[in-house]
């Protein structure tokens, strides 16, 4: 089975989110990246599939070449080989456009992505590259099995989950549960370096979204300390100022 | 502007985000001049979709037959897609739940348009298109401004308040093109805890954190939150050691939500989890260190024992839902 996994390089989560005095673009400075949290957990399955049933895992990142310590990881997690397509990732038609451009050419059995990234938190590249393939596609993903040709996934909904099957080739976007993710070991990481990182050129894309500016929520005023022995005064002020019971 | 809403249904009644979708489009729609029209597909009961009009639509279209009553992406898209262009849509609006994630981006290709993804407030449509955001999970905003001709909007839960009127909507059978391929994927089992409130939906939260040592002292947290009327969420390390299900998850890595009210008890406010929770309008924390970072971030605060503060503000719910019923 040949499997490529999305993955988005994103700010650490402990990071402390601040812009420009313009409030036009993100300060990067001092910021530690990551791979998507929601990605990892599409790597592992991945892995795990493929340790089971035999295959390569390619991973696929849009970016420029200061992500490459972000793709050494997934490779140090274990992916077979990994491809860097050269582009600042302008917006999500522009990665997924790209992504599918790739998954064309080189034909897989699975796509995988995390869920949502934690910067932007499209949702939005999935279902896009699946549209763009005109391949069936699964979002929100808990449980994924493969027997044969066909997957058998655990979809989350409000309130439940929905058991849905379907054949490959199809994009899947991984939530928590579907595996844990995996920390790479010494063997792992030495064996990262010498392993194929290719480096595509992008095709083009039209943009028909930009972000113009950002703010911050405003930070809320003062606590209102309620003296534990009178619970009362809580249900009072819910009540009667918040207005929220 | 024309606009398309896309309303959900559940066991063909109305979801709470749909009265949100349509008077969020009722409001585009009178702010720049146009129609609104409702699209819902599968089963949906007639009086449920007579009510959409009450809520603004002008128009509430209605698609139905075998394959289109369970939910397939692909499909729905498919069925959107084809309204858009037969109400010549301008902008098309969804919820920004599991759903609506699902359904947007490939309505966004096929109608080739720009995509704002968990909007909270209206565009401004004054020279464009502009609308806000959440980024980098809660922690920020983004102002977007989508260029294209065509708009798709997904709109996160409890942040836009429904409006009622006293127009009424006349309701039209909408038979889309269906293509089989569309229909790849089978629902085979949908899994429901039907008499629990839905977390991203849910008006009121009670969250519980590692501070409450166990899965097993979880019934105060659910007698809290059903004398509220509220859906229960926890921190990550408790649903990471399945006390609770993933689905309770809320943070950075979790569900971000917006109630009007979250109620966090014994969670010490590490900021993934505040990232996802920032957004509620009035925040309580109950937890014993004074020192917890939470409470910087919270309108109430108790400083105390779980074990004791609890069950005394059950108690309390009690007397005041007594007096105020
Ligand atoms: C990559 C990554 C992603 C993450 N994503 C998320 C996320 O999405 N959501 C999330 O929640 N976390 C997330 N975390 C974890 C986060 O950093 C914190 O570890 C977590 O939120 C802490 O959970 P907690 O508050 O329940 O537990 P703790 O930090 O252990 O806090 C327990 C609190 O309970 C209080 N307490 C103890 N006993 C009592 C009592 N009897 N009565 C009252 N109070 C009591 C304590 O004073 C303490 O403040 C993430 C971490 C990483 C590394």
């Amino acid at each position: 089975m040949k499997i490529l996994v999305c993955i988005s390089h994103v700010p650490d989560t402990t990071s402390k989110i601040n812009f420009s005095d313009d409030k036009k673009s993100f300060v990067t400075q001092g910021i530690q990246y990551i791979i998507n949290p929601s990605d990892e957990i599409a790597l592992a399955r991945a892995l795990e599939l493929t340790e089971k049933d035999g295959g390569t895992v390619t991973v696929i990142n849009v970016g420029d070449n200061t992500t490459e310590p972000t793709i050494r990881k997934a490779l140090a997690i274990g992916a077979t080989d990994a491809v860097r397509v050269n582009a600042v990732p302008r917006d999500a038609f522009f990665v997924a456009t790209q992504i599918a451009d790739y998954a064309k050419k080189n034909s897989f059995d699975l796509i995988l992505t995390g869920r949502e990234s934690i910067d932007y938190n499209g949702s939005l590249v999935s279902s896009m590259v699946a549209e763009l393939l005109s391949l069936p596609s699964v979002n929100s993903v808990k449980a994924l099995t493969i027997e044969g040709n066909i997957a058998t996934l655990d979809r989350e909904i409000e309130g439940g989950k929905e058991v849905v099957s379907c054949a490959l080739p199809c994009v899947v976007s991984a939530t928590e549960g579907m595996a844990e993710p995996r920390i790479p070991n010494m063997r792992g990481i030495m064996s990262a370096r010498t392993k194929p990182l290719s480096v595509a050129e992008p095709v083009a894309a039209e943009s028909m979204q930009q972000i113009v500016s950002y703010d911050k929520p405003l930070p809320r005023t003062q606590v209102k300390l309620i003296d534990p022995a009178n619970v009362a005064a809580l249900v009072d002020a819910l009540h009667n100022e918040a207005k929220v019971i | 502007m024309n606009v398309l809403a896309y309303i959900e249904t559940a066991d063909g009644k109305l979801k709470k985000s749909a009265l949100e979708i349509i008077s969020y489009s009722a409001a585009i729609a009178s702010q720049t001049g146009g129609q609104v029209t409702a699209i819902a597909l599968g089963d949906v009961q007639a009086d449920e979709l007579a009510k959409a009009g009450r809520y603004g639509a002008a128009k509430v279209l209605h698609a139905n037959n075998d394959k289109l009553k369970q939910f397939v992406s692909q499909a729905y898209a498919s069925v959107v897609a084809e309204a858009a262009k037969t109400t010549q849509a301008d902008v098309v609006i969804l919820s920004n739940s599991f759903s609506g994630k699902a359904m947007a981006p490939r309505l966004a290709i096929k109608l080739q348009a720009g995509i704002a993804d968990g909007a909270v407030a209206l565009p401004d449509t004054a020279g464009g298109f502009k609308i806000k955001k959440t980024a980098f999970s809660g922690k920020a905003f983004a102002d977007v401004e989508l260029t294209s001709k065509v708009k798709i909007v997904t709109l996160v839960p409890n942040s836009f308040k429904v409006a009622e009127n006293a127009a009424t909507g006349a309701v039209e059978v909408f038979n889309p093109q269906i293509s089989d391929s569309d229909f790849a994927v089978t629902v085979k089992e949908v899994v429901k805890a039907s008499d629990k409130i839905s977390l991203p939906e849910a008006e009121i939260v009670v969250s519980g954190g590692r501070g409450l040592k166990g899965p097993e002292n979880w019934g105060m947290v659910e007698e809290l939150a059903g004398l509220l009327g509220a859906a229960t969420a926890c921190s990550k390390p408790v649903s990471d050691a399945n006390w609770r299900p993933h689905s309770e998850h809320v943070g950075q890595t979790g569900l971000a939500i917006s109630p009007n009210l979250y109620i966090a008890i014994g969670i010490s406010g590490a900021i993934q989890h505040l990232a996802g929770v920032s957004s509620s309008k009035t925040i309580v924390v109950i937890n014993k260190d004074p020192e917890a970072p939470f409470f910087k971030a919270a309108d109430y605060g108790i400083v105390g024992d779980a074990f004791e503060v609890v069950p005394k503000l059950i108690e309390e719910v009690k007397k005041f839902k007594a007096a105020n019923s």
